[in-house]
This record gives structure tokens, sequence and C-alpha cells, in this order.
């Protein structure tokens, strides 16, 4: 038993602990920002299969990585501000619209893919992001090949979580953005616009979950497949349910997702449990639900998640 | 000239025929831009498309049996929905009643007449149950229902996946199918020399019995007033966590019954793409007919026709066989749009430079 904890708990486990974490993170701190401003968007796992497909082409033509970064970026500002659309300024189901954006997008991304591609005999690739160790810190033992030998954009997952926690708790911006999920008549009294922050925390979850789909196609994996999301989307909505709406701790949550699927990639591979692999792949989802169970009695939902605000009503 | 939506007193008869069909058609509308960037002629690809899926007994047969499991799955959402229980787990429920069947319809232990009915009662159980899961951890812990639903679906699609390739296995061919189940617990098939099989019968007479809940017993007056206003239904008396539990269970057996008629009608085992997206499919299709259970059977024909139609279609014009799940996105935010219109009217008014 002692052998095998040591041959899983290595540098190279932790380090791919980190990278698993960093799509869920870019997916769930940017769910936060619309969902603090009183939008569920469902539509981010569909919205990270569309970016992964549009990041990775956009590179796969142009060779370079930073457009397809941009590109998928840029599909998840127009995904999210078509839910704008519907949810906002329409004022229509925040439920059924996000499955329907999330059905759209991923149709769109089977539908171009395959207009791009056709179907080839071999799977189109792209040389992906490589990893850029940070000078100096890299060097420190056991933190530095973990923490400071990734790709560039694992560094701005971890950046992006105190920085969030920053503008959500101490900018004016950020404080209207909660009072609008909060409370939007008041904000709406006092001058703020419901309508400008709800479509900007929406254009955030959609940059930000283009983003977490360009990590899987082009830094984790050289490819587009159609099983590349798998449901990191909605792991990412779980998450800010057992994060209580924090970006702390839904990025803690990220990370804890993350270590049970580090932890089941290992025992896959380590082959001492004889049982089919997918027993392994079933547990993260198995104890997201059960991470779930265990906080939602006290969740904080913001007060006005899943209700349209017409000004003329009262 | 500004335009705003006013509240409707009361909404015609015929604009509830009306809307999903504009739905419909502004759906094929918008996705027609899609056929020509793929560089085929709109008409001539939806003509194809419709054509391929209604022009001979056979391909009719074919498209009653791919509608099949969608009007089940389209009536567990309808049920969920009307609760406000948000099952998007229809898929997963779908699989749980599949499995359910296989296992039953292999056992050798029972009369060859039982069978039958056993995997039609079993699947359906075995979908109630697993809706059951996220209906407790909703109304007994408060766990979103959306994300749960959602997240069971991966757990049973892998803990099938890990079946298939385990105990499962066919030990000859090593394939990840499941054994047959025995020619006694085989659909029987109501056309001769087409696959028109118990399951369609299966699913009309269950949208009559739904129609019946909804409209015509107290428990489906329930459902609907718990979704509409779960407080008032509270203060009038009613278990709102037992109503909620029912509906799932109700949804959750529905669903599966869709993946009991794929077995026993069509496949006779389980593999892994038992299911390509029906349950989700059956999202679309129930708010297509605006959560009312006789609405579901033309919509999900409708649906039906658009994805055996769309492989013709791809065939002959080499336009993305996804251009059907395209389709079905873009229905559903249509539909959505559509149904403002139920509640509001737009109103054009000019606007005043003074």
């Amino acid at each position: 038993m002692n052998e095998i904890l040591s041959q899983i708990f290595q540098i190279g486990f932790f380090a791919a602990l980190i990278r698993i974490a960093t799509p869920l993170i870019f997916g769930t701190i940017g769910e936060l920002f619309t969902e603090r401003a009183g939008v569920l968007n469902l539509g981010i796992e569909g919205i990270m299969m569309l970016a992964a497909m549009t990041g990775f082409s956009t590179t796969y033509f142009t060779h370079s990585l930073w457009l397809g970064i941009l590109a998928a970026m840029v599909t998840g500002v127009l995904a999210g501000l078509l839910m704008g659309l519907l949810t906002v300024s329409l004022g229509l189901s925040q439920h059924v619209s996000g499955i329907g954006i999330t059905l759209l997008c991923s149709g769109l991304s089977f539908f171009f893919y395959r207009l791009i591609f056709g179907q080839p005999s071999s799977l189109p690739k792209i040389k992906p992001f490589e990893v850029v160790p940070v000078p100096l810190l890299s060097k420190i033992p056991i933190i530095g090949p973990i923490v400071f030998d990734q790709f560039a954009l694992v560094y701005i997952a971890l950046i992006i979580v105190p920085v969030s926690a920053w503008i959500l708790y101490s900018t004016p911006w950020g404080l209207n953005l909660r009072t609008v999920g909060e409370n939007p008549r008041a904000a709406f009294s006092a001058g703020v616009s419901v309508t400008a922050y709800r479509y900007q925390g929406l254009a955030i979850a959609g940059a930000l979950a283009g983003l977490a789909g360009a990590f899987l196609s082009m830094a984790q994996y050289d490819a587009y497949t159609f099983g590349v999301i798998s449901g990191r989307g909605w792991v990412c909505i779980a998450l800010i349910v057992f994060g209580q709406w924090d970006p702390w701790k839904s990025a803690a949550g990220a990370f804890l997702f993350a270590f049970i699927d580090a932890l089941q990639l290992r025992l896959q591979a380590s082959g001492v449990i004889h049982v089919p692999y997918q027993v392994f792949l079933m547990m993260p989802f198995v104890f997201t639900i059960i991470g779930m169970a265990l906080v939602s009695r006290n969740a904080r939902v913001p007060a006005a998640l899943l209700k349209p605000f017409r000004k003329e009503e009262r | 000239m500004t335009f705003r939506l006013e509240p409707r007193e009361h909404t015609p008869v015929w604009l509830n025929a009306l809307l999903p069909l504009l739905a419909v058609f502004a759906t094929l509308v918008i996705c027609s831009g899609l056929i020509k960037l793929a560089g085929a002629s709109v008409f001539s690809a939806y003509a194809i498309l419709f054509k391929s899926a209604l022009n001979s007994r056979f391909n009719l047969v074919e498209t009653a049996v791919k509608a099949t499991p969608l009007i089940l799955t389209g009536l567990a959402v309808v049920v969920a929905f009307r609760a406000k229980f948000w099952n998007i787990g229809a898929e997963g429920q779908l699989l749980a009643g599949a499995m359910a069947a296989a296992y039953l319809g292999a056992l050798k232990s029972f009369p060859g007449w039982s069978l039958i009915p056993l995997m039609i009662v079993g699947g359906a159980l075995a979908g109630a149950i697993w809706a059951a899961i996220p209906a407790i951890l909703k109304t007994r812990y408060k766990v979103d229902d959306v994300v749960t639903t959602l997240l069971l679906n991966f757990v049973i699609y892998y803990g099938m996946m890990a079946l298939l390739n385990g105990p499962w296995k066919d030990p000859l061919s090593g394939y990840p199918d499941s054994p047959d189940i025995l020619p006694a617990a085989e659909f029987p098939i109501l056309l001769k020399a087409t696959r028109l099989h118990l399951g369609v019968v299966v699913a009309v007479v269950a949208t009559l019995l739904i129609w019946f809940l909804v409209r015509r017993t107290t428990l489906g007056f329930s459902i609907t007033a718990v979704g509409e206003n779960p407080k008032a239904s509270s203060y009038a008396g009613m278990s709102v966590s037992k109503v909620i539990f029912l509906a799932a269970a109700i949804s959750g057996g529905l669903a599966g019954l869709a993946g009991v008629g794929e077995v026993g009608g069509l496949h006779f085992q389980v593999m892994a793409g038992i299911s390509p997206g029906y349950g989700y499919t059956g999202i679309v299709i129930a708010m297509l007919a605006r959560l009312n259970p006789l609405g579901v059977i033309p919509s999900a024909v409708f649906f039906a026709i658009i994805i055996t139609g769309a492989e013709a279609m791809s065939r002959a014009t080499g336009v993305p066989v996804f251009l059907a799940d395209v389709i079905q996105g873009t229905a559903l935010v249509t539909m959505l749009i559509a149904l403002l219109f139920n509640q509001y009217r737009l109103r054009f008014k000019r606007v005043s430079h003074e």
C-alpha cells in the first residue's frame, strides 16, 4: 500500500493536478461573474466546446497559438452576448436558454469542424503550447517543478483567482455587479445599469469559458475531438455551488476535483485495481455530487439569480 | 420608431398552434445560412432532408421508429418541467432503462411470455430510480437539480461503459456489447418486413396516459401548480416535496421506457452509442410542444425527420450531418423567443422628438 501511495504522490502527480485544475478555474471563475450578477449561464459546456474548436482551427491555419486563444475568447464573448440577449434583454428562462446555447454551440462546433476538416484518416493536430519555466522560481525544490514549470495559461489561471476576488470584493465595479445580483431594484435606483452589468458578467464568463476550451484543445491536448470537454462545463457550474459563490472556495473546489481526477488517472495507469477504467472516470462526477450535497444546505445563492429584471415592473 | 413588449391579457387559441410552426420556420431559415456556407443549394438540401424521411413506406417506418424514443424522452421532460424539476438527465435515465431491459431480457430462468412485461416494468423502474436520486437531493438537501441530473448522466454513462468493458464484454469477439436478449424478449414487429416494433405503441399509449395525468388527475394538477407557484401550493396543503418526487419518478420512468424500446425493439443489446443524445433532444421536443403531452408526438416526429433526413442530405450534398444538431439548438432558442409572443404583444410607437 505504501509503495502504491509513494508511486502516486510524486511531483508529476501534483504538476498534473494543477494542469487539470486550470480549465476548471477559468470556467468556474468566469461563471462566477455572471452568476454574481444574477444570470446562471448553463451555456458554458457548449461555449467551451465551440471555443475549443475555433481556437484550434485558427491556430491550425495561422500557426499562431495566441491568435487561436483570441479566437476562442471572442467566440465565448459572442456566445455570452447571445445568452444576454435571451435572458437579460428578453427575460427568458435562464435554464432553458442556457441549455439552448449549449446545444447550439456544440452543434456548431461539430458542424464547422466537419466542414473545415472533413473526415480525415488521421486526426489534424497543431503544435500545442509548450511549458514555460519561470526563471529562478522553477528551481525551488518540489514547489518549483509543480507550480512554476507549467504552460503560460496555467500561470494566468493561478493569477486570475486573487485578481477576480479583488475585483469582486474591493472595486466599485465589483460592488455594483454583486448588488445587481442581490438586489437589482436597489442597484437600478442607485443609477447602476442592471442590463449592462449582466451583459458584462456574461461576456467575462464567455471569454473565460473560451479560454478553458482552448486550453484543452491547444495545451492539454494538441487536437480537437468531440469529447474534448466531456462535462467539464457542467462541473464548473457544480463547483460554484460547492464554493458557495466565492472565488477562493470555488477555486479550492476546482483543485479538489482536479485532485480526484489526477488520482483516478494514476490509479488507472498503476493497474493495481482491476476494474474497467471507466469506473475511475466516474469518480470525479460522483464526488462532485457528494460535495454539493454536503454544502448545499447552507448555500449562499445570489438573491436575484434566475430572476429577470424589468425596469417598468415593481 | 421604437418598440416595447406589452403584457397580453389572454392568448388567442390560434397562436398556440402557430408559435411552434413559426419557430420551426425561423430555425430552418437561420440554418439555411449554414447550408449555403457548406456550398449546397438550400432548397434542394431541405428537399432531400424531408423527402428522404417521408418518401417511401420504408422511410416512413424508419422515421416512426426514430420518433419512438424521442416521444418518450419528450414526455419525460414535459412532466418534469411542468413541476419546474429541471430534469436534464433524461439521457442517463434512458441508459438506466436500457441496461435494465438488457439484463432482464436475457434472463433464462423466467418464462418467455413474462420477459417483455418484465423489461417494460423493470426499465421504467430503473429510470425512475435514477431520477429519484436528484429529486431526493433537491427536496432533502436543496442540491440544484440541473447540475445533479446532468452529472448523473456522466456517472451512468461511464458505469454502462464499465459494464460493457467488464462483465458484459463479449467473451468471443471482445466487443463492448452486452449479450443479446432472448428471442422471446424481442418486441413483436407490427408491420411485416419493417422495423416497426411494439415500442411505438408504448410511446403512443404513454402519451395518452400522460395527457390524462396532466389534464384529468389531481396529481397532474398538483404537478402544474407546484411548478407555477410552490409557495401557494404549499399553503393550499400540497406536499411540494412529494409532488416533485413523483414528477421526477414519472419523468425518469418515461425516459427509462425509451431505453427499453431501443433494446427490446431495435438493438436487442446495449452498446456505447445506444442513445445519440435522445435525452437532450427530449428537452427541445418538450419545449416545442409547449409542455403539452399531445404536442409531443408531432414535435418528436419533426425531429425524427430532421435526424433521419440529415443523413441522406449529408450523403447527397456533402453538408455535414451535424446540421441536425444545430437545428435542435436553434429550434430551442427560437421557440423560447416565440413563446414571448404568448405573454406579450409587440407594440411599435413613434419616438417624439420634443
